[in-house]
Order: structure tokens, then C-alpha cells, then sequence
């Protein structure tokens, strides 16, 4: 399964990866704003997306936005440590399918995954 | 400064530092800092805008700084480099996050991280604002929250019309 980080902080996206290879998931590419996200969809094709909220250039929020115009389906997981329930809603209703706030264990970030991946119906 | 701006950050140092690395973190007592040296060499900034304003910094030495980035990373990184600087960032901003989460019913945003690495070196607040040094121990060494926050002029002046 193709799966595209988008966090500005390299730190995070090593850890995510870390989880995701842990849970052989090795097919995985970065970008460090939703403007380079945007840039590398067309020749990636992730099939699940991590974001993060708090960016330059262009926020999570934005990303999902835009992504969102071109593709309904492809499954989307904010990453953040925008915690309350009014961002919550909005994130959900931009259009993520989950939602994990960091901190989070290795545990939690695997449960949310798979928990999207099911709802979304995708086979991994 | 009102004391429910200080301890969501309390609670949250402890919850990061726990939740992503598995290190306890003791608090000490919390004191007004008098001048704008920071505590420490390494230095993690959050600037805080919307209806509260100011800075949030964490503040360590830099060897403490170096365990604490090498139990998040899994990785020994020198103090000079980029990928050190981006775990200081990420931790100021996961601990920022989560303790904004408690200011209820505030519309409150905040920046993306800077991070300065230093002896002597100086964070700018607004004038007027207080700051409170919050002192934490850990077994990688003494580190130091230091909170400047205020209600915006906005919400301030909406307060004393009502009044």
C-alpha cells in the first residue's frame, strides 16, 4: 500500500514511518506541506494519507481541501496536536476520515489506521 | 498571570514527554521570571495569537537537550544540526498543542516553531507581559517551560466594556 506523510517536522514523519514499517508498510513517500503534498499525488498515488494540521506554505486543513475537490475516496488521517472538538469537527468535515492527536503511542496510531482502512473499505 | 494559563502546560509536558518517549517529568514550583534571558542554551519558541497572545519556550541545557532529543529520535544527533533542531520543534509544538486544548471556550492559535541554540541568548515578549517559569526534572537533566501569555487587547477591552 502506497502511503503519503505530510508533516513539516522530519522528526514526526520518521516516527510515523517507524509504526508503518513496524506494521509492513514499506511503500512510503514524504512531503513536508500540502503544496509539495499536492505536487507529488500524481506521480505517488497514495491510497492513504497522513496530515498534519499546523504547516507553511499550505496547512492540512487547506490540503484537505483541495484533495478533496479531485479525490472523495482516498482515505485521510489528520495528525495534530490541534486537539479540541471544534477543530476536530472541522477537520472531519473538510473531509479526513480519522483523526489521531499527538501525542500518540505507536499502538494508537496503528488501531487508527487500521480502524480507517476498514471503514474505508480498502484491503491492505 | 491567571493560574489556568500555567497548568494546562504542567499537564502537558508530562503527557508528552510520557506518551512519546517514556520519561517522567517532576514539577517544580513556578516563579515570575524577572529579566528576558532565557534559561538555557536550547531554546523551542511557539508564538500564541487569537484571543490570547504570546510566547511559549522551552527551555534546556544543551545536554539535557541532547538526551531528551535522543530518547524521541532513537537517534544521537550533535546540537548544531538541522534534524536536532526539527525534534526541539516538534516537542515545544506537541506541548503547546495539547495544553491549548484546555483553554476552554478560547479561540487560540499557534505558529509553527522556531528554535535558537545559544548561551545568553534572548526571547522577545510582548512588553507588559508576564512570564512564568515553570522548572521540570528529568532524569536527562533540570529543563525549564517558560509561559508568557495574556488575554488579547480585543478580548480585554470586550471584558472592561461589559464590566
Amino acid at each position: 500500500m502506497r502511503i503519503l506523510l505530510i508533516d513539516d517536522s522530519k522528526t514526526m514523519r520518521n516516527i510515523q514511518k517507524s509504526v508503518l514499517k513496524q506494521l509492513g508498510y514499506t511503500d512510503l513517500e514524504e512531503a513536508c506541506d500540502g503544496q509539495d503534498a499536492l505536487s507529488k499525488i500524481g506521480a505517488f498515488k497514495p491510497e492513504l494519507c497522513l496530515v498534519d494540521w499546523n504547516m507553511p506554505t499550505m496547512d492540512g486543513l487547506t490540503f484537505v481541501k483541495t484533495f478533496r475537490q479531485t479525490d472523495k475516496t482516498t482515505p485521510l488521517i489528520m495528525v495534530t496536536t490541534e486537539a479540541e472538538k471544534s477543530r476536530v469537527i472541522e477537520a472531519i468535515k473538510a473531509g479526513v476520515n480519522n483523526y489521531v492527536v499527538k501525542p500518540f503511542t505507536p499502538d494508537l496510531l496503528s488501531e487508527r489506521i487500521a480502524e480507517t482502512l476498514a471503514k474505508c473499505g480498502v484491503n491492505t | 498571570m491567571d493560574a489556568s494559563y500555567i497548568t494546562p502546560f504542567m499537564t502537558s509536558i508530562q503527557n508528552v514527554f510520557s506518551t512519546m518517549f517514556q520519561l517522567p517529568v517532576e514539577i517544580g514550583e513556578p516563579r515570575l521570571k524577572t529579566d528576558s534571558t532565557t534559561s538555557h542554551d536550547v531554546s523551542g519558541i511557539i508564538g500564541v495569537s487569537g484571543e490570547m497572545v504570546g510566547t511559549i519556550v522551552l527551555s534546556m541545557p544543551g545536554e539535557a537537550a541532547e538526551s531528551i532529543v535522543a530518547l524521541f529520535t532513537g537517534e544521537q544527533m550533535a546540537v548544531d544540526t538541522d534534524d536536532f533542531a526539527d525534534a526541539v520543534g516538534e516537542l515545544i509544538n506537541m506541548i503547546s498543542g495539547n495544553a491549548k486544548a484546555e483553554f476552554q471556550r478560547k479561540s487560540v492559535s499557534i505558529s509553527c516553531p522556531s528554535v535558537v541554540i545559544g548561551s545568553g541568548h534572548r526571547v522577545a515578549s510582548n512588553s507588559g507581559t508576564p512570564c512564568v517559569m515553570i522548572p521540570c526534572t528529568t532524569d536527562c537533566g533540570e529543563i525549564v517551560l517558560e509561559i508568557a501569555l495574556r488575554e488579547s487587547d480585543e478580548v480585554a477591552s470586550t471584558k472592561s466594556a461589559a464590566a
